[in-house]
């Protein structure tokens, strides 16, 4: 073979193989593994593609309805679009302890699957932080800051 | 004062680019000397104006003085004085500064190091490396200026990101990601020239591979920091989530080190040059889009970008480096002069590495297109998405067995044409080990595929690498007789660059099993406890000891403390951390590990109670991670040994045992 045919090989080969992963790309992979960002709101406009699908829920944990079984470890609550949502809450049941800061009406965002009888299984609860520092608070008791759902 | 002089220094370094990437340029296309000279003289002071600045930055972070900008966003009286230090990397304009500093000691040492080699490319290659300056100094000048006056001056600031107050690891996990990201403007400068200069010579090429090796060491030590500063910081007990930001500094790790090989097949038998080129542009944008991609905000939502004042300029730049990368290769690729031989037959050490190059550079298109695709997806329809995890395993697990795989088969075939029974014979020892690992396994109960595979795999590699390390010596040995420790030594000390090579494969293989094993393995246990109660997660017997409240100048702690046991074997005492910065308002737990080279045990805390006594702690077991660390540190080790500047006139010696044919020293 001359060196411009296999140049021309290496080059056909190379962008066969490109393609073909491309193609074999776009196909499945991304399309299946997507996690999707949505509010309350918006989990019941697509409510045909949540279940089954991964799901990063953010709102805000509506007041009394948190309820910690320390024995299950089985945490419930319902999560809305602002602290009274009485249009589209959604009852959340994670399995573990509930992260520090874990508190009635605190935004999170709880990562999981809707299951068939509309109960979202969150495998993970993240209490909500924004990014943005503030000058420190004089005289807040550091202890305050540790307080839990237990007291709530 | 300090915001005046800052200024100033930033000017004169932008300025000395300026200049100094004209001489260059002009240098390249006329062959003056006189030019030439000049823009390494614009490199020395592009080196002293940015250092000076950077001086200044880290003077003003120290003795807080609040009149700067940048130390009213990341300075507070309360932080320690490492934490004032390590804060000019903690946000945007102090970072961007920081690159142009790491930019200018590049600068310098390119221009000591080609001021008297390589007439034809050097003067071209330092234009365009202080080109890039011109823009990095344009950013710091200009829309991400560090040291803009703030008056009146405020009394305190918030103090760095907590996340990064955190560790330690802060000190040197960013540099070295830095060192790594923008030593790639080195190489990249130095093939722009070989393609402006329409020729590209044996020692060009040569000290272009050097010239990629420093960077690529960092990056390489940067990744696995990082690693190591997600598991030791973030509570959640991994080490790699295929989080944008990881994926931006992989992506040029893949492309850099298909390049550091396929330069090896352009070093010795001037073979595929433009794809070599490629990926050397490849690598170099890619760094410029994952600093777009980390320091913009785009990954918060595709609009926020625009938010930042650098996240356009950076847009700008890239689309500029890319246009200019792909002109300059498609105008000259085809002056470079045609390879001298032709590609060898299917089973050789050169078809390894092209399939080599292809394994990477799929891998870098997967990733890349997982990392952009929620970008993309936005800006056409608004949704927001992101690419899990699932997709990245599904294609990084067989993708990285392959690598591994093709790192045991391509050292062990020789250069050129082979004889079918001669390979045959040079698998069968390692295929011997690689049988009986997968035999241990099985034995031993374990039952997952894919890390047994890699296993195996790595069986293979190491076997091949260890032999190819002792096959100089040997044949020294066998050849002239005397010691076999002296043969040996000798034999190793003379065939450096290519011993560095394994040292860096036996490294990855480290790493490799410890992935495989630490991701196969892993397993969760959450338990809640009062104070002297005892619980069981995995082997492990936990007992809770209870909590203290500490109190530091920026942050108060709670920190839990845990006695571990295993069947009535003491291991001591582990105390994860609650971390409360006043300025975040919101606890960060900060995990403590026990890490032996067996298994790790990892403990992080939910949520400590004061009230009721209770604290909830999730326990993460995973086999062999200390082995990615190690693994990481023999890189390291290999990749300095790789670096290390030969003598002058000695490199040519000992460039050449590099390229003798492996098979051939080990049947001598």
């Amino acid at each position: 073979m001359t060196q411009a045919v296999q140049r021309r090989l290496f080059l056909v080969v190379a962008l066969l193989v490109a393609g073909g992963a491309l193609g074999v790309i776009a196909m499945g992979g991304i399309g299946e593994n997507l996690v999707y960002f949505w509010t309350p709101a918006q989990l019941h406009q697509n409510s045909d593609k949540a279940v089954g699908a991964t799901i990063r829920l953010g709102g805000v944990v509506q007041a009394g309805t948190v309820d910690w079984q320390q024995g299950d470890q089985l945490l419930t609550f319902t999560v809305g679009e602002q602290t009274v949502d009485t249009a589209t809450p959604v009852v959340v049941k994670a399995k573990g302890a509930p992260p520090q800061m874990f508190r009635e009406g605190i935004g999170v965002v709880v990562e999981g699957t809707m299951r068939k009888d509309g109960v979202f299984a969150a495998d993970k609860v993240m209490v909500k932080h924004s990014n943005e520092y503030r000058a420190p608070t004089e005289g807040v008791d550091p202890e305050s800051l540790y307080a839990t759902v237990e007291e709530l | 004062m300090i915001s005046l002089l800052g200024r100033a220094a930033i000017l004169v370094a932008l300025a000395a680019c300026v200049v100094g990437a004209i001489a260059g340029i002009w240098g390249g296309v006329t062959r003056s000397a006189e030019a030439a000279r000049w823009s390494r003289w614009m490199a020395w002071a592009f080196f002293a104006a940015v250092a000076a600045a950077t001086g200044l930055m880290e003077y003003a972070l120290l003795t807080h003085d609040f009149s700067v900008h940048y130390v009213t966003e990341v300075g507070s009286r309360s932080s320690p004085t490492w934490v004032s230090i390590v804060s000019l990397w903690s946000s945007l304009e102090g970072s961007i500064l920081f690159w142009a500093f790491v930019l200018g000691v590049y600068a310098a040492g390119q221009a000591w190091w080609t001021r008297s080699r390589y007439p034809e490319h050097s003067a071209y290659a330092m234009g365009m490396t202080l080109l890039v300056g011109v823009f990095f100094c344009y950013l710091v000048a200009g829309v991400a200026n560090p040291f803009t006056l703030v008056d009146p001056a405020p009394a305190d600031g918030p103090g760095p990101n907590p996340l990064l107050q955190n560790h330690i690891l802060m000190v040197i996990h960013p540099p070295a990601l830095y060192l790594g990201y923008v030593g790639m403007t080195v190489p990249f400068a130095m093939g722009a020239a070989a393609l402006l200069a329409g020729r590209i010579t044996p020692s060009w090429s040569r000290a272009l591979r050097n010239a990629m090796l420093v960077p690529w060491g960092f990056l390489t030590a940067g990744i696995i920091l990082g690693g190591w500063w997600s598991y030791d910081v973030l509570g959640w007990g991994g080490y790699w989530a295929w989080d944008p930001v990881e994926n931006a500094s992989l992506l040029p790790w893949l492309t850099s080190t298909a390049f550091v090989h396929s330069a090896m097949l352009m070093e010795r038998k001037d073979q595929l040059k433009g794809w070599t080129l490629t990926l050397l542009m490849a690598s170099f944008l890619l760094t410029i889009l994952g600093t777009f991609m980390t320091r913009s905000g785009v990954f918060n939502s595709v609009h926020s970008f625009t938010q930042t004042p650098i996240g356009p300029v950076f847009l700008a730049f890239l689309a500029l480096c890319l246009v200019f990368s792909v002109v300059l290769l498609a105008a000259r690729i085809d002056k470079l002069t045609p390879p001298q031989e032709g590609l060898s037959g299917p089973a050789s050490r050169d078809t390894a590495f092209l399939a080599q190059n292809l394994v990477f550079a799929a891998l870098t298109f997967t990733v890349l297109l997982g990392t952009v695709w929620p970008l993309l997806n936005e800006a056409m329809s608004g949704e927001q998405i992101s690419v899990g995890e699932p997709y990245f395993n599904k294609w990084g697990v067989p993708l990285g067995f392959l690598i591994v795989f093709l790192m045991g088969v391509g050292p062990a075939l020789p250069w050129g044409r082979a004889s079918g029974s001669a390979v045959v014979q040079r698998f069968l020892v390692p295929l011997g080990v690689a049988a009986v690992v997968v035999g241990g396994s099985l034995a031993f109960g374990l039952r997952q595929p894919w890390p047994i595979a890699v296993f195996a795999m790595s069986g293979f590699a190491l076997v091949v690498s260890l032999q190819e390390m002792a096959a100089p010596g040997l044949a020294r040995w066998r050849g002239k007789g005397g010691s076999l420790v002296g043969a040996m030594l000798e034999g190793t000390l003379r065939t450096r660059r290519r011993q560095a090579g394994y040292v860096v494969h036996l490294g990855v293989i480290l790493v490799a099993i410890g992935v495989a094993a630490s991701s196969g393995w892993r397993h969760v246990h959450e338990l809640t406890l009062v104070e002297g109660q005892t619980g069981q997660a995995g082997r492990y017997t936990l007992t809770y000891l209870g909590h203290e409240l500490e109190r530091e100048a920026h942050r108060t702690a709670s920190v839990a403390r845990f006695h571990v046991a295993v069947d009535d074997r003491e291991l001591g005492v582990l105390s994860p951390r609650m971390n409360n910065y006043e300025a975040m308002g919101r606890p960060l737990p900060s995990p403590d590990v026990r890490s032996v080279p067996a298994e790790d045990l990892y403990l992080s805390l939910v949520q400590v109670d004061p009230k009721s006594g209770t604290v909830s702690v999730q326990a993460v077991i995973q086999p062999m991670v200390w082995w990615i660390w190690v693994g990481g540190l023999v890189m390291a080790v290999g990749t300095v040994l790789a670096a290390w500047p030969s003598r002058p006139g000695a490199s040519r010696k000992a460039g050449a045992p590099t390229g003798a044919p492996a098979g051939a020293e080990g049947a001598a």
